[in-house]
């Protein structure tokens, strides 16, 4: 089997990894400007390079425990059904090559998420492999 | 040569055609006896079944070629018009405008043309063959003899005596070539390579405005064999005949002779060719066709440049030095005239969307057996594309309605002592930074009791209130949901979904109805559109540390207001102004803005807007000042968001969201 390339980031301590095919590029924070009435997940809007860009707080959809932001945060452009959404993440890690072998299914590990690819063990770290049609599914629910 | 390159072309100038053909039936059938618009349908038959013939539509060329035939007939008055005639006329063009349609859509153009066919076939006088004038002509044209100048001798002489060839070539194009400077290029180049052209005629110039009939003529030395010049030359597709004579022989003592002969028989092309080239010579202004794509992407390069300018402007400020100040001033002039041209580069006439009414008008009141008159004024007020493109399906809807609910039958007019025939009518006119649709009738107005009670029968008002509404009111009642007066429903309107979804429209697109309406008078719907929907003025405005923006349009004014001034009625905060009394909203309220400090200002900011005649105060807490800005979709992520109709993008990068204050109002 191939390998595939994912762009590893971190949100609080845990690590999460998204295909490279979906990632447009990995911006530093601006001005966000806060859109009333809104979703509770979505953190506001963007101007990028000229184009308005929803920003998601991805916290919010995984209810991870809300850290501060430090310098190191940044905000992940990802192509979603043809539009450009923007995820904030506390940091970027690194782009990787994982292997099949190296990624296990969530089920067999009692975590059974609809939003989870799989689950990439490499060393010591663990990856969690987002689904991002599932996971704005599941943000929409 | 790829015919798909040419097949948006083919589509276009079809259109275009199909529409003078429509515009010409209507006119002929008031004229019947006019013989200029049978002409004018002629020739656009012509050059529909001449493209359509080479681009390979078989069924859309039979099909215009009958139809041609019988319009030859009705030209030569060999066949006289009757309204059968017409109606089959009117058929075809349908036909022809479904096939198009289908090309468009990607398919083949294919269609059952057999019916239609026999009954052109059949209006024809079967002992009238169609002259063919076109091949006539080419025999005439043929066998002329090109002058030579003088000048052109020496090179002639040089070649011969080094036992080069020199040819007379006359080649005939296809009758139904659609781009005949493009292939007489083709011929030209080939020529090129087989020797070397001493004269051509008509002119390149002439050949480049394809000014061409569908033959010419040129002088060429060469090394080839007459036979294989012709062979070679006849590859070329679209050409149909070429015509070679051997000149080397010739000297220039006879020839110049022949120029004078040649001098005084002028080529006489027939009237019909030169009409035709009459024409193209009409609408060949200077333009070109553009992708709307393209403008689009222009429009968002230079919005980007607007924020820029915002930007600068906001620099030149604070630094106030005087060099950049004036550059800055400079700029935005430049910048204003610049986006004065771009703005109207989009712009297109109404005419587009009214062009189709008429035959429409026609139809349906042959359907609904009313005599039936439609005017239409002020077709080439301009508008920008995007509004053009969606304002034609509220206006089909307000014609419709006008026809079938709001002109009366033929003898209800003879009763009520009107002429029989109705008039619609049909204005666009610019005023202000607006353009106004107006759709007018002559008909019975509308029924002020018969619409309160349809109103009070759907729950859409009570008994009382229906007692104290004025005209303007009700008739506003016939723009919610779910309403028809019609006792009767018909095809034509009344389903109940018209007008509502008319006024969503027009309001979707920034503008404004309104009715007007006498009772046996008639009615009048009036449509107020922004020109453009990309930029607009707007005053933006702090709630805390968020800024936002208000359309100029909406706004009425702008007042301060002490708190002691606020009232409450039924548990509504309101104001008063000018004896006026108008409600507030509280937008840092609506948009759930996270306030720091809980006291309230001594003085408050109002933007007072205005929808229709209903009015009310937005409270916001400071004023920062007007701006042009661009309008941006938020994208299909965030829509349908309480409101907010858009987001622009400030001179310092940041976003601002747009208030959509209709939304406030109701």
């Amino acid at each position: 089997m191939e390998n595939k390339k994912i762009v590893a980031f971190k949100l609080g301590e845990e690590e999460f990894g998204l295909d490279i095919d979906h990632v447009h590029s990995i911006e530093r924070i601006s001005q966000i400007t806060r859109v009333p009435n809104a979703p509770a997940y979505i953190k506001g809007v963007m101007n990028l390079r000229g184009q308005i860009t929803p920003i998601i707080d991805l916290q919010n959809i995984l209810s991870k425990n809300q850290v501060a932001k430090t310098g190191r945060a940044r905000i992940l452009i990802a192509n979603y059904n043809e539009m450009n959404l923007g995820f904030m993440v506390d940091q970027t890690s690194d782009v990787m090559d994982v292997g099949q072998d190296e990624i296990v299914s969530p089920s067999s590990n009692g975590l059974n998420f609809d939003y989870l690819n799989g689950i990439a063990q490499i060393g010591s770290r663990i990856i969690m492999l987002l689904n991002l049609d599932e996971l704005m599914k599941f943000a929409n629910n | 040569m790829d015919l798909n390159n040419y097949i948006t072309m083919f589509i276009e100038e079809s259109k275009e055609h199909l529409q003078t053909i429509n515009d010409e039936l209507l006119k002929l059938e008031i004229e019947p006896e006019n013989i200029t618009y049978i002409n004018e349908i002629f020739r656009s038959a012509h050059t529909i079944k001449g493209m359509a013939g080479s681009m390979g539509f078989d069924d859309l060329a039979t099909l215009t070629h009958q139809m041609e035939n019988v319009l030859d007939l009705l030209r030569q008055s060999k066949l006289t018009i009757t309204p059968e005639i017409m109606d089959i006329i009117f058929q075809c063009v349908d036909i022809i405008e479904k096939m198009v349609d289908d090309i468009e859509a990607g398919g083949t153009g294919k269609a059952d043309v057999k019916d239609i066919v026999a009954k052109l076939t059949h209006a024809q006088n079967p002992d009238q063959s169609p002259p063919s004038v076109l091949a006539a002509l080419n025999e005439v044209a043929v066998a002329i003899d090109m002058p030579i100048e003088d000048y052109h001798w020496s090179v002639i002489n040089e070649a011969k005596k080094m036992g080069t060839n020199f040819y007379q070539v006359t080649v005939v194009l296809d009758e139904n070539c659609v781009m005949k400077f493009v292939r007489a290029f083709m011929v030209l180049q080939l020529v090129e390579e087989l020797g070397e052209m001493i004269s051509i005629q008509p002119s390149i110039q002439e050949i480049e405005e394809d000014k061409i009939d569908n033959h010419f003529t040129l002088l060429m030395l060469s090394n080839f064999e007459a036979k294989d010049i012709e062979d070679k030359l006849l590859n070329v597709s679209e050409v149909k005949e070429i015509i070679i004579s051997d000149k080397t022989k010739d000297n220039q003592a006879e020839k110049s002779e022949t120029v004078k002969v040649e001098a005084e028989v002028p080529v006489k092309p027939s009237p019909e060719t030169s009409d035709a080239t009459a024409t193209q010579k009409r609408s060949r202004t200077k333009s070109i066709r553009v992708d709307i794509d393209k403008l689009d992407g222009l429009m968002n390069l230079f919005s980007e440049l607007i924020i820029d300018r915002g930007r600068l402007e906001q620099i030149a400020r604070k630094t106030s030095a005087t060099d950049l100040t004036e550059t800055v001033e400079h700029m935005t002039r430049i910048s204003t005239d610049l986006q004065g041209i771009i703005l109207n580069m989009r712009m297109v006439p109404v005419e587009q969307v009214f062009n189709r009414f008429p035959r429409m008008v026609r139809d349906l009141a042959k359907d609904l057996n009313k005599k039936i008159q439609l005017i239409i004024e002020g077709a080439e007020t301009e508008l920008d594309r995007t509004v053009i493109d969606e304002i034609g399906d509220p206006l089909v809807h307000l014609l419709r309605n006008a026809l079938d609910h709001g002109l009366e039958s033929t003898e209800d007019r003879l009763a009520s002592g009107k002429p029989e025939e109705g008039k619609l009518l049909l204005r666009a006119y610019h005023s202000g930074n607006h353009v106004f649709i107006e759709v007018a009738d002559d008909g019975k107005g509308i029924n002020r009791e018969k619409v309160l009670n349809k109103a009070i029968e759907r729950e859409v008002v009570s008994k009382d209130e229906a007692e104290t509404l004025t005209d303007q009111e009700v008739y506003a009642l016939l723009f919610s949901s779910g309403f028809s007066t019609a006792d009767k429903i018909s095809d034509i309107s009344g389903r109940g979904v018209g007008l509502d979804v008319v006024k969503t429209k027009i309001e979707s697109l920034g503008g404004v109805i309104s009715i007007d309406s006498s009772p046996g008078k008639g009615s009048t719907f009036l449509i107020q559109l922004p020109m453009t929907l990309s930029i607009m003025y707007c005053m933006l405005i702090k709630l805390e540390e968020e800024t936002y923006a208000i359309p100029f349009s909406s706004i009425v004014e702008i007042t301060k207001l002490s708190q002691d001034q606020v009232v409450l009625i039924q548990n509504q905060k309101v104001m008063q102004l000018r004896g006026q009394i108008i409600p507030l909203v509280y937008l840092k309220e609506v948009l759930n803005v996270p306030t720091k400090e809980s006291n309230i200002e001594q003085h408050q900011f109002i933007v007072i807007v205005r929808k229709g005649d209903k009015m009310v105060g937005i409270v916001v807490d400071s004023i920062l000042g007007q701006q042009e800005i661009v309008l941006k979709s938020l994208g299909g992520f965030l829509n349908n968001l309480f409101a907010i109709s858009g987001a622009t993008i400030l001179g310092n990068g940041e976003v601002a969201l747009i208030i959509d204050s209709n939304q406030l109002i109701s």
